[in-house]
């Protein structure tokens, strides 16, 4: 059994005003003033801290909006590492491992969950780095696995349904004006040419009214 | 293994060939029918909270589980071939509706001369006219032969569209470059994403003739022949890789499960894992006897049957001849044997991606919603001046785009890939971006093509199908040419900022092409070069029926859905009105 690990957020951090889902339970966090401690399922918390950290260098908490840490990338890349992607349950996984041409993909043996462990080895005291160190030594490794890994994974932590613990507050979609999962846009499709149309976001949650198990879940 | 009791027939795959044969079979006749599907069972109602884009969109849970199961594929066939182990160029679904839950149910017909492509080709042209190592074949059937089936088609999808030839009369606004129809389509036109209507006044002021593209994802509420009602498309931008939420995109679970399950003579047993035809080679003719399979239990099983269909999309109709040792396996060295030959792939590329100072709503459309034009894909094209051979159609759809996959698409003047430049880049860009599209025709060549691969196995054991598989020059002119003229169009569409398509090199299967990978038992007027004849019937087993694009000889610019159904429909009618009263060859 692994030592439990939380990593600790503060409402200011999320941006204090979101609703999260934590534990399966939602907390409204801009009700809280204390921090919270989320248990974390793959992470170490020096290995979260230094996730955190490098997603919001690939998606800063700048001018133009909120980014990773508002989102909570770090959190969803925990869960999804945790569940059966992060243990390729449906990559095929059978050997020779071969190299190959790029056209043919990915041909490696390791696991997201190996390549991050790996990649994060060379990162340690990232977090501790000044956003221009971050940068530098991000610059580094911009060609690794590991890196695209951590790029594709701060997005979909950024835009996802926040049922899989990234978008947290949907401050990501809100950042590009995406709705989520609206159950019609018959009367929109035609009216809105050229201009934005830009209906305030739901969840998958909110929209349906039904709980929906994430993939992360599932064994 | 156990036996279990025979059955008429067995029917291997339950997506939208092998459900419709089964739906066919069953309302009209009393045959004991067993549908074998490999993945889960599903239904319409399943699809009320799926709207969901990473574990649906990007974590494919609707497609072929590769940890049990994939292909490898090579360039050429002096390489060694390497497994496909994560999605990529192609997404077959897996269980009942296969792919056909996924779908953008974009409906187009081929064009009339695709069916007789050799000869009309060399007629026009002359013998030398294809390349030099094609390997093009007539299928054995003309357009005209095939028109009524594909009627039927339209109306059990309720395909909405606009007709451009009724019985040859052009009518403005349809795609006049089409086969004739003997009807409009059964329903009209979609509601039209802002992206399309751009594409279609720029198409239409360049002197094309953009029409509405034709849409299994209806516009309004149907009913259709077999009683099926269904209600019309909400735009909400769900459809690939997701079934429809409101059950406006035609689907096997919508359109052919609800007829099926209220008939008693049809069984839908999910999670069997089919392996292998079993045939009698001694008898007169030759005959299957059945298939094995391996189900849920984990049991082994053989169910005899009287009439076998394989349903099972290209890769594994294909497969399960290799591994059960029918007929003879293609061998592109001598030319001899047929299983496995003419594998093809549409030209699909992202021909111009542009991007203007105007939001576009991208998140409302639908798969199919959208504005094509055709002018160079049409079996009376003017050829001078070009230097490849058949064309394809251009098309701009308004998919319904997600933040996951469609973030940070930019212009190539910016360099950043990660960090603020790039983070605010990437906003501004966002609903600000749209591809115009070039779908091509494929031709066959003698090196592309499947067999068995030496070295990988699935997760019982059995030997993977291997791809040798690549792009030539007629395919790298092709989007040569396509290239610039989707730029000038995305130009007059008034778009700040255009990425042209770089150009096709080596077969990529790390990118989304399309899911229409056909050949491998295709169909033809002879034994000596096809494996079925336009019946689907197999030459040398008569009561084994071969269902879906492995049939097709060569690869159309259309979408393969519709000719898949239209010839489903046409076998279904010969063993109905003819081989169940005479047994036997029915071409």
């Amino acid at each position: 059994m692994r030592r439990r690990h939380f990593l600790t957020l503060s409402a200011n951090t999320l941006g204090g005003f979101l609703v999260y889902s934590l534990d399966r339970k939602a907390s409204l966090l801009s009700a809280q003033h204390k921090p919270i401690r989320v248990p974390l399922r793959f992470f170490t918390e020096a290995e979260a801290l230094i996730v955190a950290a490098a997603a919001s260098r690939i998606l800063p908490s700048d001018e133009s909006g909120p980014g990773a840490r508002e989102a909570g990338v770090a959190i969803f890349i925990d869960r999804q590492l945790a569940g059966p992607y992060g243990r390729d349950r449906f990559r095929y996984t059978q050997p020779p491992f071969e190299d190959a041409p790029r056209e043919l993909g990915y041909q490696g043996s390791a696991t997201p969950r190996q390549i991050y462990r790996d990649g994060l080895k060379g990162l340690q005291g990232f977090h501790f780095l000044a956003p221009a160190a971050q940068d530098e030594a991000l610059r580094k490794i911009e060609s690794t696995m590991f890196f695209s890994l951590l790029r594709q994974n701060t997005i979909e932590g950024m835009f996802c349904d926040p049922l899989h613990g990234g978008n947290a507050g949907m401050v990501g979609w809100q950042l590009i004006g995406f709705p989520g999962p609206r159950m019609s846009n018959f009367d929109e499709i035609e009216k809105y040419y050229g201009k934005a149309f830009r209906p305030k976001p739901v969840s998958l949650r909110q929209a349906t009214g039904s709980k929906v198990r994430p993939s992360e879940d599932e064994p | 293994m156990k036996t279990l009791p025979a059955v008429d027939a067995v029917i291997v795959g339950g997506g939208w060939a092998g459900l419709l044969m089964a739906k066919e079979l069953a309302q009209r006749t009393s045959l004991n029918i067993v549908v074998l599907e490999r993945g889960p069972s599903r239904r319409a109602s399943d699809y009320s909270t799926d709207m969901d884009e990473l574990d649906y969109a990007i974590r494919f849970r609707m497609m072929q589980d590769l940890s049990k199961e994939t292909v490898t594929l090579r360039h050429d066939a002096a390489r060694r071939a390497l497994p496909l182990r994560q999605h990529g160029a192609f997404l077959p679904g897996s269980g009942v509706g296969g792919s056909g839950e996924h779908w953008n149910a974009q409906v187009p017909r081929f064009l009339p001369d695709c069916f007789e492509l050799l000869t009309k080709t060399s007629e026009k042209y002359g013998a030398n006219a294809l390349p030099e190592s094609h390997a093009v074949r007539d299928w054995g059937i003309t357009y005209n032969e095939l028109e009524p089936y594909y009627t039927r088609v339209d109306k059990l999808l309720g395909t909405s569209g606009q007709a451009g030839n009724i019985r040859g009369k052009l009518l403005d606004g349809g795609n006049i470059f089409e086969g004739w129809r003997s009807e409009a389509y059964p329903t009209p036109p979609t509601k039209m994403p802002y992206f399309s209507v751009l594409f279609r006044d720029a198409a239409k002021s360049l002197g094309y003739h953009p029409y509405p593209a034709p849409s299994a994802n209806i516009s309004q509420t149907y009913t259709n022949p077999d009683g099926i009602s269904r209600g019309g498309c909400t735009y909400c931008g769900f459809c690939a890789r997701f079934g429809c939420m409101v059950g406006a995109k035609a689907q096997p679970t919508n359109l052919l499960l609800p007829v099926i399950e209220k008939r008693s003579n049809v069984t839908l047993r999910a999670g069997a894992w089919v392996r292998r035809i079993l045939f009698d080679a001694v008898s007169k003719p030759a005959a299957a006897r059945g298939v094995s399979y391996v189900a849920s239990s984990g049991d082994e099983i053989f169910q005899p049957a009287s009439l076998v269909f394989l349903a099972s999309w290209t890769f594994n109709n294909t497969r399960f001849l290799l591994l059960s040792g029918i007929g003879e396996p293609y061998d592109p060295a001598t030319g001899r044997g047929t299983v496995g030959s003419n594998l093809t792939h549409q030209v699909t590329v992202g021909a111009a991606t542009a991007f203007f100072d105007r939001p576009l709503n991208r998140f409302m459309g639908s798969g199919s919603a959208g504005v094509l034009f055709s002018d160079f894909d049409r079996d009376d094209l003017d050829r001078s001046g070009l230097n490849f051979m058949r064309g394809g159609y251009f098309g701009a759809r308004g998919y319904g785009f997600q933040p996951i996959g469609a973030f940070g698409v930019l212009p190539n003047s910016i360099k950043a890939t990660w960090g603020s430049e790039w983070k605010k880049a990437a906003i501004s860009c966002y609903d600000r971006t749209a591809t115009i599209g070039f779908a091509g025709e494929h031709l066959a060549y003698k090196t592309n093509f499947m067999d068995l691969d030496p070295v990988y196995k699935d997760a019982l054991g059995d030997p993977l199908l291997r791809l040798t598989l690549d792009w030539r020059d007629n395919e790298r002119k092709m989007a040569a040419f396509a290239t610039p003229i989707a730029v000038q169009v995305a130009r007059a569409m008034g778009a700040r900022e255009i990425n042209p398509f770089p150009g096709l090199h080596s077969y990529d299967a790390t990118h989304y092409n399309s899911t229409h990978i056909q050949g491998g038992t295709i169909m033809g007027d002879s034994p000596a070069h096809s494996v079925v004849s336009p019946y689907l019937q197999h030459w040398q087993l008569p009561n084994l029926f071969i269902l879906g694009g492995s049939t097709f000889p060569q690869n159309a610019s259309a979408n393969p859905t519709p000719t898949v159904l239209a010839f489903v429909y046409r076998a279904a009618d010969a063993i109905v009105d003819r081989y169940l009263k005479h047994p036997g060859p029915l071409a």
